[in-house]
């Protein structure tokens, strides 16, 4: 084999393995929510098809497949048809640059599951995330419906806004790693877990946090979605697979975020206990640490999803512009401040 | 730059899992429309009008702010790179490039664009 | 050709004819979909320049910035979303000729320059143009952030209410 064509092998199973898993994961995710979120409200949530309801995302898989389309006639058609597509794309877009786990040794080379592993990684995610408005907005506009528009319209407006704050939350840790590459910010957070982005960045990590959780709509930031003012938002018209892949889009941009929280402030794959070992019978123990972390924080959101009750509008987008913007822009500046005076980190 | 091919051909299968999606839920879908079921969704209420009115402009404002604090972002960007060569002389640098637009921020902020 | 070339060709195909569709689309909203793609091609001929920085940020600030606000203005401006769009064909013959023209001028000049060439894979941009801003350039980035201001000075002015004029 060539190179070049042993490249592209590599990149084309490197693709499948994480579309796989990002798949695997959002059907999962659902059923996991929806247990979860029973235990907590004390019912049971779904568990008749097959044991305790596991195999429930794919009973709902199928049903979507088989539900009828329905368009209404005063949609703009192909704006209306783009608009899943747009979604699912640009959500799977941003999962290219981020590396899933350590690095190991396999097949006599040194493998990560990571797509692309460009210089520019971060500012790639910041570009991308920023994307995911297309399909909110087409989805929005496309139906002609009120309650459609109007939740088109808040949720960009949102997104746009606590876009922001995302993008300054990373620039200390940019600063701190002299580098854009997420590996390499992965590899400033090895040793104790004191080393991590969250003692170190602390600010940081609260406002990443927020404006993440903010970033993909989940509560207590769902407005777009705001059941009882506007029926579904922006995907009010949508039904059967079309409504499938958005919502598709929607856990997959959960699952980057939740993965990039691990990466950057949490160490990532590094255990945080000094004299770890890096693996055991050949098996890189690393997957183990970052898939426990990613699980946690996972877990976290639909954890806040049964706790917390939803913001009201003015208060949302006064929040993250007065609030998170600045705190992110003020806290940029006095990591910069520090760092002189301390005279620069450990390198 | 080989490094971004991937990111292409992820582009590629992403579109194309997509519509591909969509295609097998159209051929398996079983289409029984009749015109209650095809008409505008409004709470069970005969829609009344067009979607397509006119908007409060806040929402284009909030647009337009973005465009601007996001180019403040993307300089934002390869200072933090080369920070640490640069010493007191960077901090003074971004730290005036920062109070103009801290001056931006205030003002948009006093003059209620951040109201709602 | 080598990969590289074919991968040059798909991008400036795409990003001249999305750029035809944008003139050529009958419809605001399709010209603004058509004018994705050409944002789409120019940032990945930037890759291929080796300007990985540029790339970032053209799909940051154009794609996901300001086409965003092209669409919200064709959306939300009331009743111009559906208006059929088209230029009067008025002196086919004379703009033909100056168009011609002007491709051969435009053909000729990027024929007989010779463009220099750095002869060795590109290497990552951002830390050099952070080093540039902030040495040589250093007027022109404080000057950005004073364009920025009167930006958001003015995008202020165009929302406020009428009682404030």
């Amino acid at each position: 084999m060539t190179p070049l064509a042993e490249e592209l092998l590599v990149t084309f199973v490197k693709i499948v393995i994480v579309v796989g898993a990002l798949l695997g994961g959002f059907s999962v995710m659902t059923w996991v929510e929806r247990r979860s979120l029973a235990f907590m409200q004390y019912r049971l949530g779904p568990n008749r098809t097959g044991p305790f309801g596991i195999l429930q995302p794919i009973a709902d898989g199928i049903k979507l497949f088989f539900k009828e389309e329905v368009m209404p006639v005063a949609a703009n058609k192909w704006t209306f048809l783009a608009a899943p597509v747009v979604a699912v794309a640009t959500a799977l877009l941003a999962t290219a640059v981020i590396p899933y786990g350590p690095p190991f040794e396999a097949f006599g080379r040194t493998l990560q599951i990571q797509i692309a592993d460009i210089e520019v990684g971060l500012l790639f995610i910041f570009a991308v995330t920023a994307l995911g408005v297309y399909g909110v907005v087409l989805a929005g506009w496309a139906a002609n419906n009120k309650y459609s528009l109007l939740g088109g319209l808040r949720s960009s407006a949102q997104m746009f806004s606590y876009e922001l704050a995302l993008g300054f939350s990373w620039v200390t840790l940019i600063l701190a790693a002299r580098s854009f590459r997420i590996n390499d910010i992965v590899d400033t957070q090895a040793g104790g877990f004191w080393h991590w982005n969250v003692v170190v960045h602390f600010p940081a990590f609260i406002v990443y946090f927020l404006a993440a959780t903010a970033e993909v709509a989940r509560i207590p930031f769902d407005l777009p979605e705001g059941e009882s003012e506007i029926v579904a938002g922006f995907h009010t018209e949508y039904a059967s697979m079309r409504f499938a892949l958005i919502q598709m889009a929607e856990y997959i941009n959960m699952i980057t975020v939740t993965v990039l929280l691990a990466n950057l402030f949490f160490g990532g794959w590094h255990s945080g206990v000094p004299g770890m070992p890096e693996s055991l019978g050949g098996f890189p123990l690393g997957f183990v640490w970052w898939g426990l972390k990613v699980a946690f924080f996972l877990f976290v959101f639909i954890w806040l999803r049964g706790t917390l009750p939803r913001f009201r509008y003015d208060q949302l987008m006064q929040f993250g512009w007065k609030v998170l913007i600045p705190v992110a822009a003020v806290w940029v500046m006095t990591f910069a401040v520090l760092w002189v005076v301390v005279g620069g980190g450990p390198r | 730059m080989p490094s971004y091919l991937p990111i292409v051909i992820l582009g590629a299968i992403a579109l194309g899992f997509g519509v591909f999606v969509l295609a097998a839920s159209h051929i398996i879908g079983r289409p029984r429309p009749d015109a209650r079921k095809l008409s505008t969704y409004e709470c069970g209420m005969p829609p009344v009008g067009t979607a397509r009115e006119r908007f409060p402009i806040k929402f284009y404002l909030v647009c337009m702010l973005f465009i601007l604090f996001d180019v403040e972002t993307a300089f934002f960007y390869p200072w933090a790179l080369v920070m640490d060569t640069l010493g007191i002389y960077g901090l003074m640098a971004m730290g005036t490039f920062f109070l103009v637009l801290a001056v931006g921020f205030v003002y948009e902020w006093k003059v209620g664009a951040m109201d709602w | 050709m080598t990969a590289a070339d074919y991968v040059f060709w798909v991008f400036a195909t795409a990003t001249v004819v999305s750029g035809a569709v944008v003139v050529f689309a009958r419809s605001l909203i399709y010209s603004a979909f058509a004018l994705l793609f050409t944002f789409f091609g120019v940032a990945g001929l930037y890759v291929l320049l080796g300007a990985d920085f540029l790339a970032a940020t053209q799909l940051l600030i154009y794609v996901g910035g300001i086409l965003v606000l092209l669409l919200f203005g064709v959306m939300l401006t009331h009743r111009i979303y559906d208006l059929k769009l088209r230029t009067e064909k008025t002196q086919l013959g004379p703009g033909l000729i100056v168009a011609a023209g002007i491709f051969i001028i435009f053909a000729n000049a990027a024929l007989i320059t010779e463009w220099p060439t750095v002869g060795r894979e590109p290497a990552p941009t951002t830390k050099e143009i952070g080093r540039l801003f902030l040495g040589e350039y250093l007027l022109a980035f404080e000057a950005a952030s004073v364009l920025l201001l009167v930006a958001l000075i003015g995008a202020a002015m165009i929302v406020r209410r009428k009682k404030d004029a």
